[in-house]
């Protein structure tokens, strides 16, 4: 094998290695935590008391508030998404597309504090006024302004689905007396569900591991969640806002560490079904 | 007694431009019902764009412009007031690479009456078995109704997309080499279905295999460079063709 090809195949297993090593570290870290508190109610219960005597670590209300948030930005996000996607695959002249295009990409490089803020001055303000909430930092806030940031994610990859659609596909749709809708709706749309499947997923990934944006917007309450209009804190913001106060190497610092475990492993799970819905797809 | 044939389409110095390219240059043929058509030339010549402009296949072709008349199926189908897609539901279309929809064998043919507005289940099953028998596919298809189409092999494929296009109930057929991917046992069914399929309804397909178009069809039009050069009985023109360049084209001497 050549030396450059040796290379590029030792940096594909570098990458491999890399990740690996990351869950290695984590599991590491969170096994002081596992060996002496690791329980189901771990998962199930919503107190966390980390500093109490004795301490309690329960992660319940932080797993349903991520799946709340991320809930709402998939089903918010997802229409929105994919109608854009075809109005660039499909219906804009091809110049304008462009644009549209750049600008979506643009959108993917703002940092999430700028969403933060956003989120902070214009969408928490707005949801409390026109829910009449007491306020307005609830997950369904924090959903609201992760729709926007997935999509990038989302019209990008569903519009490389529709585009990849055999021409051969709509021309016969055409013949058989179809209209434009008609060939979009029922032929092209339907032949790229297994990519825009794959873009779901993957702004899935994307919102469930968002950090900044919900850490500003959520509101934080610890407790497990009763309503989508709740303040509430999801995992990522739960580690982000205590990791720098435990004590290292405390009780508190391995269980933060396990609640990162299970949210690389949920992050993980998701990718690689995107991933397999890719893949298969190929396949075929 | 005399059968009288039905004109289904006919052209009238009918010129077909690309921007600046002349591509069809004044063709004037028809095409009748009951009988196979073939458009035969060589690459280039201009026999896919005519085929394509029966339906208006090349609308969305920028700086495309048909001259002259081309009356199918009783009015001239370049006046601003057609209806392209009723065009369309008329003079069904099947083309060269085998494209089955991404659904099922049910679904790919119950596709055209769908569009329609057919929801009867009865009736598209109905439709579902009458077009894929009269495309020889019923009886290999049958048991799977709802597998995909794109698990069929290719001349099966070719011949669930006769029965797509069948569906819809054309008065004409417009094949665009609807055989030249696929091997010469599939070819032969295909070919086989054709002349079947000519007992209701016209047939016109562009091929530059000229032993098929001498095998299946009753008129053969030779197209050269945009050009119709001849058009006239199939046996005529493979026996004893008027203009030398078709004599050159059939006996291999030019193409």
């Amino acid at each position: 094998m050549p030396y450059q090809q040796r290379l590029v195949t030792l940096a594909g297993y570098a990458v491999l290695l890399i990740t690996a090593l990351i869950f290695v570290f984590l599991v590491q870290q969170s096994w002081p935590f596992v060996r002496e508190h690791g329980s189901l109610v771990f998962f199930t219960g919503d107190r966390w008391l980390p500093v109490s005597l004795p301490p309690v670590f329960q992660i319940g209300g932080f797993l349903v508030s991520s799946g709340i948030i991320t809930g709402v930005a998939i089903i918010i996000g997802v229409p929105f998404g994919v109608l854009a996607a075809i109005s660039l695959a499909e219906l804009l002249p091809p110049g304008v597309s462009v644009i549209f295009r750049s600008i979506f990409e643009v959108t993917a490089g703002i940092p999430s504090v700028v969403f933060g803020f956003l989120g902070l001055k214009i969408v928490a303000p707005a949801v409390a006024g026109l829910l009449n909430l007491p306020t307005g930092l609830t997950g369904f806030s924090a959903g609201l302004v992760l729709s926007i940031m997935i999509l990038p994610t989302l019209v990008s990859l569903s519009e490389e689905a529709l585009r990849a659609v055999p021409r051969e596909y709509a021309e016969a749709s055409y013949a058989l007396g179809a209209n434009r809708w008609q060939t979009i709706w029922r032929v092209i749309v339907p032949s790229a569900r297994g990519g825009i499947g794959a873009a779901v997923f993957l702004a899935m990934g994307r919102a469930i591991g968002e950090t900044m944006t919900v850490l500003m917007i959520a509101g934080g309450r610890l407790a497990m969640p009763t309503s989508i209009f709740d303040p509430m804190r999801p995992i990522t913001a739960l580690i982000a806002s205590e990791v720098n106060n435990a004590a290292r190497n405390s009780m508190q610092y391995h269980a933060l560490f396990t609640a990162g475990l299970i949210l690389f492993i949920i992050t993980f799970a998701v990718n690689a079904i995107a991933a397999s819905v890719i893949v298969g797809k190929k396949a075929r | 007694m005399v059968a009288v044939q039905d004109t289904k389409i006919m052209l009238r110095d009918v010129s077909i431009y690309y921007s600046a390219l002349h591509v069809i240059k004044s063709v004037s043929m028809s095409f009748l019902d009951k009988e196979i058509t073939a458009i035969i030339g060589p690459s280039g010549s201009g026999k896919s764009t005519l085929l394509r402009s029966l339906n208006r296949m090349n609308d969305h072709i920028a700086g495309m412009r048909v001259e002259g008349e081309a009356n199918i199926l009783g009015s001239n189908v370049y006046a601003p007031t057609v209806d392209v897609v009723a065009l369309r539901r008329r003079v069904g279309m099947v083309f060269q690479k085998p494209n089955p929809f991404p659904k099922s064998i049910y679904d790919n043919v119950a596709y055209g009456p769908r569009l329609q507005g057919q929801k009867s289940k009865v009736e598209l099953d109905g439709i579902v078995e009458r077009s894929l028998t009269q495309a020889a596919l019923w009886h290999e298809v049958k048991d799977r109704l709802h597998a995909s189409g794109l698990a069929l092999s290719g001349g099966q494929q070719q011949r669930l997309c006769i029965a797509r296009a069948l569906a819809v109930d054309p008065e004409v057929l417009l094949m665009d080499e609807p055989a030249s991917a696929l091997d010469p046992a599939a070819t032969a069914k295909i070919e086989d279905l054709m002349l079947k399929l000519k007992e209701h309804l016209a047939v016109v397909v562009v091929t530059h295999n000229m032993q098929q178009a001498a095998r299946v069809s009753d008129y053969t039009a030779f197209l050269l460079g945009g050009e119709l050069v001849e058009f006239d009985i199939t046996r005529k023109i493979f026996t004893a063709p008027t203009d030398k360049r078709t004599d050159d084209y059939i006996s291999g001497r030019m193409g």
